[in-house]
């Protein structure tokens, strides 16, 4: 038994959302969502349905879902799905993912990292002794870069959220560390050898983004990446979450108002973004050296034995992830 | 009322907890991190729960 109702529609709601002072039932939570996204969309003239659009997906509720909201909407949108090696989870992350493009018929590409590349993100943090989603990020962005542009798309579509962009804000700010201030929007320009990217999901909490794939049917990897646990990242989004809890509405104003207000100023403070280019000696990729991170990464770390996952885990995240392994063969 | 948690899977029982937001509250859960389900569907804070309900707390948060 429910009291409140929906604020649409008074039918008896099914998740409360104090940032809007509102419950919603599910037609109305799903109405919300697409909203939201089709605002981020025409506010930053993100997507148009002209345009060829690569989703980079990885089978968790974000990613999933942008896809499901996007061809819900109209857009003509392919996947693609890079396998990390990361043990299990990537197995079933894959599943999750190849399961929502076969029952939609959607087309989903997939690259996998050590049969194509000779490594794995475990391996690359071992080899290189850096936190794994240092190698994870780094390798993606290379990857669905280069599929884009290889494949004739006109953008790259992820689904930060805007959780993930107020953790990533909040980071920067702790540091005040302008040159990623000034590049932290929800599109960014293509440039030569650089296709657009595009984050339509940056209006809408994780929490409305679970909910939308349990409205709509969509399975998606709940368990957490085993590398991620413990990371800066989750702790900012912890932090986040406990000032959203005494004052909703909070995050979304810190992100929001940030991409609002601060945009025109730090416009051109980004040297990354306006500094001169070479093309990698390697794959030919733009670069600041001779050649691209990402080829230095895959010529140190390709065909090095492969790093089991619990081996390159600091004690916290070893104990969680041996308990889930646990779990899940029980 | 059994409820099963993830991150990592597991289940507990619990009793006399009568709101989804008591539940989370005697968890120690913050709200704004996790959704409560039953039988495929969600059920928002003010939602009355069962000592015979079998429930889901799914967290929302990544760190990819």
């Amino acid at each position: 038994m429910t009291y409140s109702k929906c604020r649409v529609c008074r039918e008896p709601a099914i998740i409360d959302l104090p940032r809007h002072n509102a419950n919603f039932c599910a037609e109305h939570l799903l109405q919300l969502c697409r909203r939201q996204v089709q605002k981020a969309i025409s506010d930053h003239d993100m997507l148009s349905f002209d345009d060829k659009i690569l989703v980079a997906v990885s089978g968790g509720k974000d990613s999933l879902a942008v896809w499901d909201i996007l061809t819900e909407l109209g857009y003509r949108a392919d996947g693609l799905y890079v396998g990390l090696g990361i043990g299990d989870y990537s197995d079933i992350s894959y599943d999750f993912t190849a399961a929502f493009a076969g029952e939609r018929g959607l087309d989903l590409q997939t690259i996998d990292l050590r049969g194509e590349y000779g490594y794995d993100v475990p391996t690359a943090a071992k080899v290189t002794k850096r936190v794994p989603c240092s190698a994870c990020g780094l390798s993606k962005r290379h990857l669905f870069d280069k599929a884009a542009l290889d494949g004739g798309y006109d953008v790259v579509v992820t689904g930060h959220n805007l959780d993930d962009e107020a953790a990533v804000l909040f980071g920067n700010a702790l540091r005040w560390d302008v040159e990623y201030l000034a590049r932290q929007f929800p599109v960014l320009p293509a440039r030569p050898g650089f296709p657009k990217k595009v984050k339509p999901l940056v209006r809408l909490t994780e929490r409305e983004m679970a909910a939308w794939c349990i409205v709509r049917g969509i399975d998606y990897q709940v368990e957490e990446c085993p590398m991620a646990l413990g990371n800066k990242h989750l702790a900012y989004k912890e932090a986040l979450n406990a000032i959203e809890r005494e004052s909703p509405g909070s995050k979304s104003a810190f992100y929001l108002n940030f991409v609002d207000k601060m945009a025109p100023i730090l416009a051109g403070h980004s040297q990354a973004a306006s500094g001169e280019l070479n093309d990698c000696a390697v794959c030919g990729s733009p670069t600041t050296g001779e050649t691209c991170a990402f080829c230095r990464l895959q010529d140190r770390v390709s065909g090095r034995e492969p790093v089991p996952v619990e081996l390159v885990l600091n004690k916290k995240a070893r104990k969680a992830y041996l308990a889930a392994q646990s779990a899940a063969e029980e | 009322m059994i409820v099963r948690l993830r991150q990592p899977k597991r289940q507990i029982s619990i009793e006399g907890v009568r709101t989804v937001n008591q539940l989370l509250d005697s968890l120690d859960m913050n709200r704004e991190s996790f959704l409560v389900i039953r039988n495929g569907t969600l059920v928002p804070g003010d939602g009355r729960l069962d000592d015979d309900d079998t429930i889901e707390i799914r967290p929302v948060v990544s760190g990819g």
